[in-house]
């Protein structure tokens, strides 16, 4: 596993893309963190473009990374390795890479400029979006052979994620504004890895008062130990559903 | 050494590999031949793994090859068309497939030093000619000693001097009694290499006969004019 991922690496860090990523994020961090003087406005800032930059980079730089690497997967597989490994090792280059990225371009500012509890959670929701993301990505491009029609997929995604689904949640709130929907709008929230790093980090910023009722429901579901463990396993198993399906998809794939 | 029993394989409503089977023994050169799409890749492909089959097994040793991937340390693979990632070097190739193959046994470098490839190791895979690329495929198909060598179109793309340093390779294997499978239309280059003729034609498998019961049958003296008799009748 490690002789493949080595490469992997050695492939990406190579990449102009990746280091581009790695200077726009931390251009990003240090303007808004060293502009602001309230920490927590500053990095409700940079949440926002964190929370919209590092989906969109992380799922269509894996799309395209993997389709590129047709040739090397059809090379490996003729050799005597394990299918599962390989499509195992490109998933841990591609994640630990972009995952490597978001530290050195955002984390090493948001920690340097911000109190301990906040950092923490800021990176460790940036990892998981992240990794999420590639996740997703492996998924779209397993489901079609074609290269665009794959990015495609993976843009479409993307825009779900990021900007329909809340509209969609937006809508559903206005027509249903005459009932008690706090509850189900946690269950809302939930479906969407976006959202729920969103509310996580606002939790954290103790600027959740803003949010009103909901922000309290929010509080009580998400801001209890409890409710970060359920939190964070359901952020798990948004990678580990899309990257597990992509497995068994891949095992059984002709090449 | 290879046993292949009913495989079939259907890409969406094209039947690829209609009830295969196929016996191949130790020692035997073997010619895969039969019209463009009658499904010889296909069938290499099950061979490698890297097309699963509908139906049917594919044994080799013995040992069915569905859920097992340490069976390819016995097979050396050279691609119709080597397709390698183009950023890297030969060098990076060649030590990435050694590291992935992780064996002590001695390494067979005979191609590596007749084609020259030492000279151009540092350049990109991406910047090679269709040439050199198939010169890397065969170095490497050969670098591991295996049991069986599966060589898809070997010397399309290759010039003359090369093709004939590897066709002076593949016999001297042949007489160590490995198991050699090649698909070629160059019928010419045939004749001096292999020493059984397996015929395929819309996914079936027409026959598999020595070439001395070939010549016989069709009255010529010639493995290429038995071949040209046969797709003719």
């Amino acid at each position: 596993m490690n002789r493949i991922l080595k490469y992997v690496f050695l492939d990406i860090f190579q990449n102009k893309i990746v280091i581009l990523y790695t200077l726009i994020l931390a251009l990003f961090a240090w303007s808004t963190l060293s502009l602001e003087d309230n920490n927590s406005k500053g990095l409700l800032t940079l949440l926002n473009i964190i929370l919209l930059a590092v989906p969109l980079v992380s799922i269509l730089f894996s799309t395209i990374y993997v389709y590129n690497s047709n040739e090397f997967i059809e090379l490996l597989v003729s050799h005597p390795l394990k299918r599962s490994k390989i499509w195992i090792s490109l998933f841990l280059g591609l994640s630990l890479s972009l995952i490597f990225a978001f530290v050195i371009g955002a984390g090493i500012p948001i920690l340097l400029f911000s109190e301990w509890d906040k950092a923490y959670m800021m990176i460790l929701v940036g990892m998981f979006i992240t990794v999420i993301f590639v996740a997703i990505a492996f998924l779209s491009t397993i489901i079609t052979r074609d290269k665009a029609k794959g990015i495609g997929i993976s843009i479409l995604l993307w825009l779900y994620f990021s900007l329909l689904f809340d509209g969609l949640v937006l809508f559903l709130l206005f027509q249903f504004a005459d009932y008690p929907i706090e509850k189900y709008m946690v269950v809302l929230t939930s479906l969407n890895p976006i959202d729920l790093s969103r509310v996580l980090i606002l939790l954290e910023l103790d600027v959740s008062a803003m949010m009103g009722y909901t922000g309290a429901i929010f509080k009580l579901y998400f801001g209890s130990n409890g409710g970060l463990i359920v939190s964070f396993l359901l952020l798990f198993s948004w990678i580990a559903l899309p990257f597990g399906l992509s497995l068994i998809k891949f095992r059984k794939k002709d090449l | 050494m290879i046993e292949i029993n009913t495989v079939s394989k259907k890409f969406g409503k094209l039947q690829v590999l209609n009830q295969v089977n196929l016996n191949l023994e130790k020692g035997e050169c073997v010619a895969l031949i039969g019209p463009n799409g009658c499904g010889k890749t296909t069938l290499i492909k099950s061979i490698l793994g890297m097309v699963l089959p509908d139906s049917g097994t594919i044994a080799i040793g013995g040992k069915s090859i569905s859920n097992d991937f340490l069976y390819r340390e016995k097979i050396g693979y050279m691609p119709q068309i080597g397709k390698y990632p183009v950023n890297m070097t030969i060098n990076q190739i060649i030590l990435m497939i050694k590291s992935i193959r992780n064996t002590n046994q001695p390494l067979d470098e005979e191609l590596y030093v007749d084609f020259e490839i030492d000279k151009l190791k540092n350049k990109k895979m991406g910047t090679l000619s269709g040439g050199t690329t198939q010169k890397v495929s065969a170095t490497l198909a050969f670098l591991f000693n295996p049991d069986v060598l599966i060589l898809d179109e070997p010397t399309a793309g290759l010039d003359p001097l090369a093709a004939e340093i590897l066709k002076q390779k593949i016999l001297k294997e042949k007489e160590k009694g490995k198991l050699i499978i090649i698909t070629s239309h160059l019928l010419s280059e045939l004749d001096e290499l292999v020493d059984h003729i397996v015929f395929m034609q819309e996914g079936k498998l027409m026959f598999h006969k020595s070439v001395d019961d070939l010549k016989n049958e069709t009255g010529t003296d010639k493995t290429s004019k038995a071949i040209i008799h046969i797709l003719k009748n």
